[in-house]
């Protein structure tokens, strides 16, 4: 059995800056694996080369056994990869239903895609009072609830999360957390990044930390809250 | 009065023009943030499609309604493959380069195609191309019948069916930008191309969408200008192409509702000042509105200010 995400090697530039030297994770079907470290550290990087959003100098992306590191962003969502990005990506000039409905291009199934947008509204009561509102009017919490429930209208087999709790009130991290732990129980693969590593490593099953763009440590999301270093750079302790 | 309602009616007429032209300067910018300089001269090609097509199909000799169908349709359809070789051979290229380079690339294939075809024959081919640089007159669809006279003013077949079409066009283009599904992955693109692509959108397909949207309007415009002005040369798509970027500057660049906005603005305001003012400045007008709008309102009138980022 192959794991579901296989990433090799990943090394990536900006201009002449070397972001990632050589990163080397997996995550396997079902798993929740964080990645966490600094500010800089390489970790939106990681994703936005995972997912295509820029492209990596060198490495190997497969998923689910497929060797897919030349496919283009479109592809890969047709793939199975979902990627709620950095500062959410919510389009503006749309309107919270064409911004879902837009999560959903690549599938024909109308009934399907209308089972999953009541699903959505009901994981988001919020977003359907606000479904005919441009998303340039929602709150910070509103756009991140968007963008995960957007995330999800492809019916993804992973979810590739950026800062899911940036900037938002705890009671809303907790909202978020909550379904980002349900749709994982549903067999949906996560991979998460998050400056916030507490909250990361709680619901992680295994996670990274990344320290200037390469893997410094890896284990079991609760062995690695349990680590005194751990505690001492990232978890204040 | 009489005089007034005249104005209008070659105002709108030039204006609806405009419009149909300056919407795909405006949904290119949109999805690419490109000024396509080579789409005034997509307009002359359209007519000379729409001319070759109509000696084909024997127009001059017995028109029908069918043939100017075939004619509108088939000169829409040359230049949609026009503008998606356009951007697949030249701009594509260049999508990852500085944005300076698309631009000068558009006004080589501007001078490509102004200059290209007034080139001499080539030999073997079964009609006559390149037309070469001496004008020719485009063939009645249709006989220019007076349909009502309202006062002194005689309003015409011609003037009814290019309003009629112009907006019809206008209408079916707003609802594919607003509710189709390719109009909502063109704005999305036209938002963040990056984002885009993480919803599966082939953002590829959407640019080559856009423009061939757009070349197939500005043949339509070609053809109804060619229909009342029946003298078309190469040169043709110069100063309606440049007035037009003028409107959709006007309007707010990359906003379509905008660019039909500007375009009728721009035709109604030309028209008047002409008529009523100074005629010989018709063609001063567009320019200095565009800097009057640089001035004081550099985002058009319904554009989005928007910082550039360094």
């Amino acid at each position: 059995m192959s794991a579901l995400l296989e990433v090799k090697d990943l090394v990536v530039h900006y201009g002449a800056v070397q972001a990632l030297h050589g990163v080397s994770v997996h995550v396997e079907p079902g798993e929740i694996v964080a990645l966490i470290g600094c500010n800089g550290a390489g970790k939106t990087t990681t994703l936005k080369a995972v997912s295509r959003m820029l492209r990596a100098t060198s490495g190997a992306v497969s998923l689910a056994g497929e060797d897919v590191t030349g496919l283009s962003a479109h592809q890969l969502v047709g793939r199975g990869m979902a990627h709620a990005p950095e500062g959410r990506g919510i389009f503006l000039n749309l309107t919270v239903l064409e911004n879902l409905e837009l999560g959903a291009y690549l599938r024909r199934d109308k009934a399907g895609i209308a089972a999953d947008l009541e699903k959505a509204y009901t994981l988001f009561p919020r977003l359907k009072e606000r479904r005919s509102q441009v998303g340039g009017t929602l709150s910070g919490g509103e756009q991140q609830m968007l963008a995960v429930a957007r995330a999800l209208m492809s019916r993804p087999r992973l979810l590739l999360l950026d800062e899911p709790s940036l900037g938002l009130a705890p009671q809303v991290v907790e909202t978020i957390f909550a379904v980002i732990k349900g749709v994982n129980s549903e067999g949906v693969a996560v991979l998460l990044v998050e400056q916030n590593a507490h909250k990361a490593l709680m619901i992680a099953h295994r996670a990274y930390v990344l320290e200037t763009g390469k893997v410094a440590t890896e284990g079991a999301g609760k062995d690695l809250l349990a680590s005194p270093e751990i505690q001492k750079a990232y978890l204040g302790g | 009065m009489s005089e007034f309602l005249q104005h209008v009616v070659n105002g709108l007429s030039v204006g609806t023009i405009y419009a149909l032209i300056a919407l795909g300067y405006t949904m290119v910018y949109g999805v690419l943030r490109l000024i396509n300089f080579a789409h005034g001269d997509v307009y002359m090609v359209g007519a000379f499609a729409a001319f070759y097509l109509a000696h084909a199909l024997g127009v001059a000799e017995n028109p029908t309604l069918g043939k100017t169908v075939v004619v509108f349709a088939g000169s829409m359809g040359i230049c949609a493959a026009l503008g998606y070789v356009i951007e697949r051979l030249a701009y594509r290229p260049l999508r990852e380069r500085p944005r300076l380079t698309s631009l000068i690339t558009a006004i080589g294939i501007s001078f490509l195609l102004e200059y290209g075809f007034q080139l001499p024959h080539w030999n073997g081919l079964p009609i006559e191309f390149p037309p070469g640089p001496t004008p020719r007159f485009f063939p009645e669809l249709f006989q220019r019948v007076v349909w009502f006279e309202v006062g002194e003013v005689a309003i015409s077949n011609y003037d009814v069916i290019s309003l009629a079409v112009a907006i019809g066009l206008m209408l079916g283009l707003q609802f594919i930008v607003y509710r189709t599904k390719f109009g909502t992955a063109m704005r999305a693109v036209s938002f963040d191309p990056s984002i885009a692509g993480l919803m599966g959108i082939p953002v590829d397909r959407v640019i080559s969408g856009t423009f061939a949207l757009g070349s197939a309007l500005a043949a339509a415009a070609a053809l109804l200008v060619a229909i009342s002005r029946p003298r078309i040369d190469p040169m043709m798509g110069m100063m309606p192409g440049l007035k037009a970027f003028v409107a959709a500057v006007f309007g707010g660049i990359g906003n379509v509702p905008g660019a039909m906005i500007g375009g009728l603005i721009l035709g109604l305001s030309e028209e008047f000042v002409a008529g009523y003012a100074f005629s010989s400045y018709r063609d001063a007008i567009a320019f200095a509105i565009l800097i009057i709008v640089l001035l004081v309102k550099p985002e058009g009138l319904f554009g989005r200010r928007t910082a550039e980022k360094v």
